[in-house]
């Protein structure tokens, strides 16, 4: 099968072709309709669906989703206050809307720019408040899956400035310069993610005068930005190498100076050349925010160990609790990772 | 401007540069050493001599609350490895047959294979490993009565206990295989896995496998067509097209990316502190919380991984020249 042009499925050949394969699909489908049954009756017919602890113990092979309709909102939010959920939730839904926005390329114009900086302060002035009649909220108390997408897309805001000064920096003709990008690209790559977040919540408040601390949120966003940057940086990178010599000479020869060479010819054509890659970064970003629970922030993994980690009652109903956050997560990861395919189909159709 | 006034000035910059980085570097190390001082928190490595004052609860090395820290972090550190190695396998196998999986000439398997890798490689591997845990830790019969998954291999909450070859003492090789036995309280005797580890190893495995599988699929698909049908019309069959001429070439594509998996496994085996498996970040974390010294513990976390990192490199460099073109590289 080639890259580009899918063969059609000769469904009878495949699955019917010979005896033997068809021997072979029917065990296969044996297995998948015991397997699909025995999940069905577990998620579906034995389960128990309305926040009733005492009925879900008493059906020891049934889903209790009962934990969900009870826990949602403290899973989905975290300790945000409860009368002020709504901000969160309208906060987060601006932010999704913007993102969806950007993910059209008919949209890649001047003002997405300003539309980001716009939605991102709306965003930080809603979870906070103390403006405009909203009760402020602490920063130790957002949580859920407005803190989960926050912390990705502030992180990646704030990596990707650093990440194309790296890039540009490791291809520099000055050797100090390519030295010191290319060693800290390398060092960042070589070292566990989690050490870099104990390093911004343990290491980071002893480099601050003992009067200002920044407090745990941005410390960890800090840390974030510094690690994510180092993998942008190498996805850029390539970018530039798979721009030909040849477009920078041309550029130069028509009088183009080296710092507009870089911005109107290079830049352009390599970041359209990785963008499939970054959202796949994108992904990777997200999914990596689930570390920071670690550290006690309680973003959507955080939020589901304080929901039910400090209620005996629904202790015992983790499993569903993980099977709905991992849901969530699917959910998002999987809508980006389909977009970068189309993302790419597109842009190497002569776009 | 010259040329030679330019590359002087370019010179001038990067020295003022490096050295206002470096200025800065110093002035946050003094600065946190005074922060740190005026604490009255002690500094230094020399801590490391001192005796840990915790318990490892698994592992190949010996370990007891009265020897000394360097001796827990290396514990720790054979802890990495004792899950990493045995993830890695796991997830080259698993990897490599899903992956192969993905491009078979049967539907079935390509929508299972398919289904296995997207379903996967989109949830954090964290969800994954605490839900694991919990299953192995909650869901599972308790030890008094486990489950027998193969003749003498026992599962429980316990953990998992299975024959393992022992070796007589000052012998060499292992002569003789001890067997679990179920007593009325628990398992006892052959190898005893607890639930962390078979949860860390089980989890890492499962994630990476997705990753290879993608990497094999794409590093098979790179390998021309006429390959095959040349290999086709040698008369070469189906197993001999994919060992002799296929996967030949496919490594070529598949070992550098493979690296990369591997670095990350690895780099991911940290996450392993969420469900208290003692490996080096466990260690580090219970070490900083005793004596306050950050700075050393997480200096010695990213040593450790930085040198491992390097060595996987290193090691995966000289597979890959091995299989690279000659002349190539």
């Amino acid at each position: 099968m080639s890259a580009g042009v899918r063969a059609p499925i000769e469904w009878r050949k495949e699955l019917w072709g010979s005896p033997l394969r068809g021997a072979f699909t029917l065990a296969l489908l044996l297995l998948f309709g015991w397997a699909g049954f025995h999940a069905f009756e577990w998620a579906v017919l034995q389960a128990v669906f309305h926040p009733d602890a005492q009925a879900c113990r008493a059906v020891p092979h049934g889903a209790c989703w009962g934990v969900i309709a009870e826990k949602w909102r403290p899973i989905l939010f975290g300790r945000y206050p409860y009368e002020d959920q709504w901000r969160p939730a309208v906060a987060v839904t601006l932010l999704s809307l913007t993102t969806l926005l950007s993910a059209w390329p008919r949209s890649w114009r001047w003002w997405l720019l300003p539309l980001w900086l716009v939605s991102l302060s709306a965003f930080v002035l809603l979870m906070r408040g103390g403006v405009a009649g909203l009760a402020a909220v602490a920063t130790n108390r957002w949580g859920g899956l407005p803190l989960t997408i926050g912390l990705a897309v502030v992180g990646l805001a704030l990596a990707f400035p650093l990440a194309l000064l790296l890039a540009l920096g490791r291809r520099s003709e000055w050797p100090l310069i390519r030295t010191l990008c290319a060693t800290y690209i390398e060092l960042v790559r070589g070292v566990p993610l989690i050490s870099v977040l104990f390093m911004a919540s343990f290491l980071l408040p002893l480099l601050w005068p003992a009067g200002w601390q920044p407090d745990v949120l941005v410390r960890v966003l800090a840390g974030l930005s510094l690690f994510v940057a180092a993998y942008l940086a190498e996805i850029i990178r390539g970018g530039l190498q798979a721009v030909p010599r040849g477009q920078v000479d041309a550029a130069m020869a028509l009088g183009f100076g080296r710092w507009p060479v870089q911005r109107d010819i290079v830049l352009p054509q390599a970041l359209r050349l990785v963008v499939p890659a970054l959202t796949n970064n994108v992904v990777g970003t997200l999914k990596d925010t689930s570390l920071v629970a670690v550290v006690g922030l309680f973003e959507l993994t955080g939020a589901l160990g304080l929901a039910l980690g400090g209620d005996p009652t629904w202790r015992p109903f983790y499993l569903e609790g993980y099977l709905f956050i991992a849901a969530v997560y699917w959910v998002l990861c999987f809508g980006l990772s389909r977009y970068s395919g189309w993302l790419e189909r597109r842009l190497s159709s002569g776009h | 401007m010259s040329r030679r006034r330019a590359a002087w000035l370019a010179w001038a910059l990067q020295a003022l540069l490096i050295a206002a980085i470096a200025s800065g570097v110093v002035w946050l190390v003094q600065h946190a050493l005074e922060v740190l001082r005026s604490r009255g928190v002690h500094s230094g490595f020399d801590f490391l001599l001192q005796p840990a004052g915790f318990e490892i609860s698994e592992g190949w090395l010996d370990f007891d609350a009265g020897q000394p820290f360097w001796r827990a972090f290396l514990a720790g550190v054979i802890n990495t490895v004792r899950a990493a190695v045995p993830a890695a396998l796991i997830a080259v196998v698993l990897g490599t047959l899903i992956g192969i999986g993905r491009l078979a000439p049967h539907v079935l398997v390509r929508g299972l294979c398919r289904a296995y890798v997207e379903t996967i490689r989109n949830v954090p591997l964290l969800v994954q490993l605490l839900m694991l845990y919990f299953a192995l830790t909650q869901l599972l019969p308790d030890s008094t009565e486990p489950l027998e998954l193969l003749p003498d291999v026992w599962l429980s909450k316990g953990g998992l206990a299975l024959p393992w070859p022992v070796r007589e003492e000052g012998a060499w090789w292992p002569s003789h295989f001890e067997w679990p036995e179920r007593g009325s309280f628990n398992v006892s005797g052959g190898a005893a896995l607890s639930p962390e580890y078979l949860a860390v190893v089980t989890a890492l495995a499962l994630y990476t496998a997705s990753f290879v599988a993608e990497i094999v699929r794409a590093g098979i698909a790179s390998v021309a067509q006429g390959q095959k049908l040349a290999a086709q019309a040698l008369g070469l069959t189906g197993w001999q097209q994919l060992r002799i001429v296929v996967l030949p070439q496919a490594l070529r594509v598949i070992v550098p990316a493979l690296t990369n998996q591997l670095l990350s496994l690895t780099k991911n085996s940290s996450l392993a502190v969420a469900v208290g498996y003692p490996e080096l970040v466990s260690i580090a974390n219970t070490s900083l919380n005793s004596t306050g010294r950050a700075f050393e513990c997480i200096a010695v976390i990213m040593a450790v991984y930085l040198g491992l990192s390097l060595l996987i490199s290193w090691a995966m460099n000289r597979y890959n020249a091995r299989v690279a073109l000659r002349g190539w590289r």
